[in-house]
């Protein structure tokens, strides 16, 4: 049994609970306005708000319906199109149809929802914010122009919001109808069904399974662990960071801890998969999935992470990250083990880190290269260097020659050049859909450069780097 | 006005295919496809997905009672394959199941023996082996010979450009529902409801009058609809004429990927010769057409392709010769520009050859060859009320380009990590349905007797707002509020053998029908006015839903008008004809006067590459267009802003990719790119050019569907202009869509 509301409505079902939420929407509850564009969380058609009770509030984020599993609704709001629909349009939906925001209308309703997650939303009402509020949502007839102006107007009428009485000024102000109100009273009476985790699959996210499976997840029996709020802490223990398994990548973004070791830390994560994605995908996901270009996992391989495991006997072992891949997709982890944490270091003042990843489209997007560094440089030499890569080899690769080759050794255009030369022979990659071997090795060493002249703007140049042979 | 459907459509109310209330029963439809991209079947054995519990049928070609058949050009396309295999994703059998998840479950129990033969995907080699869909077509204009030997300059190269998946949010879909006395209704995502009422009819062997076709709205469509909406349609209208039963499709996303075709891929090989003064005196080109296996519009689209071979250049002796080269691809088909774009990317790219040679910049050439009027165009007709050069010197004019490609010149002087380029794109693109006999409508106008009204006709309401200007078109004519007029489904009873909503020509073609018919109306309202205020018919005037004699309001208002028309025995239904007057064309002589007119415009785009990373950003486009005199501007704008962005898209970062095998890799939308909001142009500038209008446009309103996503060809060589700035060493070769990859390589190519 799933508890959960829908909209103004409580929901209590037995289907399947890996069954998706966009179907259970469409299907079983007959709304219509949830559109079906791709089911691979790739356009944003589907997206719905999914609000959970924290600190006596509700706390409301958009998701892609396609790959929610109904277990991850469980005791939460979900809010499709229908669930802010009133009499009269709400003010973002009277600026899309002044702004002609709208032409054949299919991915309307997932743009709506966006955007009226961004009302509901703490963040600055300003038009760039409104504008990433809807970056997972794809268009293909307006050009997005009108979708921006759209998005002007959007935030221009959220200058005056309220956020001390936050619901309150958006039902008055008709974003959302009364019912917003009442959420909180009736989602605490919500019952939660334990879930007994022996000789089942554990998913988090499930957002790669359900692109790559979807048929298969209604076949057998599953645990989803994404609310287990023992794997959801990003904590500090004097120099070391701790992540729980279950954290989302929008948790990451918004940790207070991370962004001070990572003050780029908002530009990275901008760059991995959509916001609705990262509302819902997992650390420990990332990791397990083992996709040789995983962003999470390049970025944490470069911080020389560990893993924390532990088995369904409550035995736990580490490992360190770069000796967590074996092969393709294969990774070193027994039956009934499951990842816990990671940890690591936190680097010293006079760190540096960069992260660097190119797709064919940059946002939402596979990277054909994606690469993250750190470093230690005390009196112009570095003493500590770990360099990461993906799409280069059949697991994420930590660059172990490139980085004892850098080691000791000073800031010059004649290093760079030389680590580069060696991080490129310790690699062969494959040519595919993400880019010919050619351009992925010429691109491995451009993203080395990119990371020096990045961290060393003084120093080193791309001209310097390409006079000296 | 803003489009009608926008408030159903901020609500998520607005209806498409997979949203239309089911009845009771339905079935599901899902199709098993070709997994290999030649072959001979050499035994299909559906046996255990046929016991599947809630698999209600399996349909192959067999359960076919009439032609299997959807080729709509040629007849060469099988709606189930019967022995031979063409490409993957063709269609073979037809599930039929009580849910979609049993007839996918289903479809793993198929078992399929194939013989594999040696697939074909590149078009030089099908040319090579002269596997083609029609004879190559041959366009000439004075004496391309004879005109080389006096050029100065000529210059020779080829160039590519990639296919394109159309990605329409609302993948293909169709729903059928038997209806008495052995009938069929079809709901169809669907640009042509007559091509899908015809090739349903056929192959069920039915009148046309059995089988009705209606279409709400398409979730997008831009050309993916107009014949390849067919199929789905037809199987199951096929399995309801079988098991008298509702049955449903609505492809998930990689199947429609896989299994419909796409823009065409094109490679051509030009020749361009100048004189001292950078006049273009001679153009040949031939152009081989990736058309897949299958005609499907091909040969229209070819055809296009050779009337947009100078794109808005005067020519003085061009030859130009297409070919459509059969391959094992999915059949390729309409996409907005319909083989123009391909066409025009080949002549930019050999003007752009020319100039880097020459070291002149491409602008100089473009600049010295826009048609004026009096021009001859190669296939015969004559340029009149030609915009080329006045749009150009508007954008020279009102965006300051002088100081812009001063300020790019400055900043790549400046700058080593970052460069700019800037383009100018100048479009010329031919407003009609080449194929002559296509340019018509009909519209069907309904006042009932309280005021109120009713619309039908043949147009497609698929985004573009065509809707919207039909319903201005009869409240405009009546002078009434726009709430009066509702715009109706577009249903094959309603408006028989229509057109599809293509070649940018629906709210011409269907907006003149129905002004003519709402003015017949008119006509007999005024009358019925004269007689009630007892006054002269030619004094009477409806304006704001009053009648007026001369200029002065009476009391008599609309709905009493109409009332009183009623009660008069007045018919208050008329539909009407429209045939687009002047149009010809003799295809054994390649000469006519195709085009009911031309629309023109001037794009300047500029670019900022990464050269460290190979990537860049649209800083902007700034256009001028020709709309005419818009009747309807922020639609029209709206039209001009989705296509550029399409045809950047493209230009950049939409690459299909196929491996030896026929297989498509950009099978997803992961794999697969098209533009999102932080990819698209910084500004997006557009501003009309000056203009009367033209007559043969629906209140001088030109058509606006296509011509803009030419604008996007400006962007390849903006970005090539930058990459150039960058690599010294640079070899500009021509083939699109300049991925940051290619840019990457470019940048360091020694």
């Amino acid at each position: 049994m799933i508890e959960f509301i829908l909209n103004d409505k409580i929901i209590k079902t037995e289907k399947h609970n890996a069954m998706v939420l966009l179907d259970f929407i469409r299907n079983e509850q007959n709304l219509k306005g949830t559109k079906s564009g791709c089911k691979e969380g790739d356009c944003g058609a589907c997206t719905v708000l999914e609000g959970t009770y924290k600190n006596g509030e509700m706390v409301y984020k958009t998701i892609v319906s396609c790959l929610t599993p109904l277990a991850n609704a469980e005791g939460k709001h979900i809010v499709t199109i229908e669930g802010l629909n009133q009499n009269e349009l709400t003010p973002i939906q009277k600026a899309f149809v002044d702004q002609a925001a709208t032409q054949c209308g299919f991915c309307t309703p997932g743009f709506i929802v966006s955007f009226s997650n961004f009302a509901l939303s703490d963040i600055k009402p300003i038009k760039s914010e409104a504008i990433n509020s809807v970056a997972g949502n794809i268009c293909r007839c307006t050009g997005y122009k009108s979708i921006e102006k759209a998005a002007e107007d959007i935030s221009n009428n959220l200058k005056t919001r309220d956020l001390n009485n936050k619901i309150d000024w958006l039902i008055q102000n008709k974003y959302v109808p009364e019912y917003f109100k009442n959420i909180p009273e009736k989602i605490k009476n919500l019952k939660i069904y334990d879930s007994n985790i022996e000789n089942k699959s554990i998913i988090a996210g499930g957002t790669d399974l359900y692109v790559q499976k979807p048929e298969k997840m209604l076949e057998s029996e599953h645990t989803f662990i994404s609310k287990q709020s023992n794997f959801k802490t990003i904590e500090q223990f004097g120099n070391i960071c701790e992540i729980g398994a279950a954290v989302t990548i929008s948790e990451l973004e918004e940790s207070n801890i991370l962004n001070k070791i990572f003050p780029d830390l908002k530009d990275y994560i901008k760059l991995i998969s959509s916001l609705q994605i990262r509302n819902m995908a997992t650390l420990a996901g990332n990791f397990v999935n083992a996709s040789p270009i995983g962003d999470l996992t390049i970025f944490f391989l470069a911080l020389n992470s560990k893993l924390h495991i532990v088995s369904d006997k409550n035995i736990k072992r580490e490992i360190y990250l770069k000796d967590f891949f074996e092969d393709y997709k294969k990774v070193d982890l027994n039956n009934g083990e499951i990842i816990e944490k990671l940890s690591f270091e936190i680097p010293s003042e006079n760190h540096l880190f960069n992260f660097e990843k190119i797709s064919k489209r940059t946002h939402l997007d596979i990277a054909s290269v994606n690469s993250a560094i750190s470093l230690s440089v005390d009196n112009e030499a570095i003493t500590k260097v770990y360099l990461s890569a993906g799409g280069l080899a059949a697991i994420p690769k930590y660059f172990e020659k490139t980085c004892e080759f850098l080691k000791d050794k000073k800031i010059s255009s004649q290093n760079i050049k030389n680590a580069a030369k060696i991080a490129v022979d310790e690699v062969s990659p494959i040519s595919d859909i993400r880019g010919s071997k050619e351009y992925k090795l010429l691109l491995f060493r451009q993203l080395i450069y990119a990371h020096f002249i990045k961290l060393f703007p003084e120093k080193i140049s791309i001209n310097k780097l390409s006079e000296i042979d | 006005m803003k489009n009608i459907d926008s408030k159903g459509h901020v609500k998520g109310e607005s209806i498409y295919i997979d949203d239309i209330s089911t009845q009771t029963g339905t079935l599901f439809g899902y199709v098993f496809d070709s997994p290999i991209a030649k072959g001979i079947i050499k035994n299909l054995d559906y046996a255990d997905a046929e016991q599947l519990e809630g698999v209600v049928h399996i349909f192959t070609h067999k359960d076919i009672p009439g032609d299997n058949q959807i080729g709509a050009i040629i007849r060469d396309e099988p709606l189930l394959a019967e022995n031979e295999l063409h490409y993957i994703g063709q269609p073979i059998a037809f599930i039929v199941a009580e849910t979609e998840s049993i007839a996918k479950a289903a479809k793993k129990l198929i078992k399929l023996e194939f013989d594999e033969k040696p697939a074909i995907t590149d078009v030089v080699e099908a040319k090579e082996k002269k596997h083609f869909i029609i004879p190559p077509r041959t366009f000439k204009l004075g004496d391309v010979e004879t005109a080389f030997k006096k050029c100065d300059y000529v210059f020779e190269g080829e160039a590519s450009s990639g296919g394109q998946e159309h990605l329409y949010l609302e993948t293909q879909a169709a729903y059928s529902t038997p209806a008495e006395n052995d009938c069929i209704k079809i709901s169809s995502s669907t640009q042509g409801p007559a091509s899908v009422q015809k090739a349903v009819a056929e192959i069920l062997k039915l009148p046309m009058h059995k089988i009705e076709v209606d279409v709400i709205r398409l979730g997008g469509a831009f050309g993916g609809k107009e014949d390849q909406a067919t199929a789905w349609a037809a199987m199951c209208a096929l399995a309801t004429y079988h098991l008298k039963k509702a049955v449903k499709i609505s492809l998930h996303r990689l199947d429609d990927i896989r299994m419909t075709g796409k823009r065409h891929p094109y490679k051509s090989f030009f020749k361009i010769g100048l004189s001292k003064d950078l006049k273009i005196i001679a153009y040949e080109v031939d152009f081989l057409q990736n058309a897949g296996a299958a005609a499907d519009l091909s040969p229209a689209i070819l055809e296009r392709t050779l009337f947009h071979t100078t794109n808005s250049y005067f020519v003085p002796n061009v030859r130009s010769t297409a070919y459509s080269c059969k391959t094992n691809l999915p059949p390729n088909t309409a996409f907005r520009g319909f083989g123009g774009p391909q066409a025009m990317f080949v002549i930019e790219s050999a003007i752009a050859k020319a100039a880097y040679e020459l070291n002149v910049d491409i602008s100089d050439i473009q600049k010295n060859n826009l048609i004026v009027d009096n021009n001859e165009f190669l296939y015969g007709q004559i340029a009149q009320n030609s915009l080329a050069l006045k749009s150009w010197q508007c954008v020279e004019n009102q965006f300051n380009i002088n100081d812009n490609f001063k300020k790019v010149d400055d900043f790549n002087s400046k700058n080593i990590n970052h460069k700019k380029g800037i383009s100018f794109m100048p479009i010329c693109f031919g407003i009609s349905f080449t194929n002559t006999p296509m340019n018509h409508a009909n519209a069907l106008v309904h006042i009932y007797q309280d005021g109120s009204i009713g619309v039908s006709t043949g147009a497609i309401e698929m985004g573009q707002g065509v809707n919207t200007k039909m319903l201005q078109v009869a409240a405009n004519v009546f002078s009434i509020d726009k709430n009066k007029v509702k715009l109706e489904t577009t249903n094959t009873t309603r408006v028989a053998n229509s057109s599809p909503t293509a070649a940018s020509s629906t709210a011409d073609l269907n907006g003149k029908a129905l002004l003519k018919a709402c003015n017949k109306l008119l006509i007999r309202l005024k009358q019925t006015a004269s007689e009630i205020l007892n006054t002269d018919f030619e004094k009477i005037n409806l304006k704001n839903e009053f009648a007026y004699i001369d200029s002065k309001k009476s009391n008599l208002g609309w709905n009493e008008l109409v009332k009183s028309a009623f009660l008069k025995r007045v018919n208050l239904s008329e539909s009407a004809y429209y045939a687009t007057p002047k149009i010809h064309f003799d295809k054994s002589k390649e000469k006519g006067h195709p085009f009911a007119y031309h629309v023109y415009g001037t794009a300047i785009t500029t670019v900022t590459i990464d050269c460290i990373r190979g990537i860049y950003d649209i800083d902007s486009v700034k256009i001028i267009h020709d709309f005419g005199k818009s009747m309807n501007e922020i639609l029209d704008k709206g039209q001009v802003e989705g296509a550029v962005v399409q045809g950047i898209g493209w230009i950049t970062m939409e690459e299909l990719k196929y491996d030896e095998k026929g297989r498509n890799l950009s099978n997803a939308l992961s794999s697969y790119k098209i533009p999102d909001i932080y990819s698209v142009p910084k500004v997006i500038d557009i501003k009309p050019v000056e203009t009367e209008g033209e007559d043969m446009a629906i209140f001088k309103s030109k058509a606006v569907g296509e011509p803009p996503f030419m604008y996007g060809i400006g962007t390849y060589f903006a970005i090539q202009k930058a990459v150039k700035a960058f690599n010294p060493n640079y070899k500009a070769n021509f083939d699109a869509p300049f991925t940051p990859e290619k840019v990457l390589l470019g940048l360091y190519n020694k």
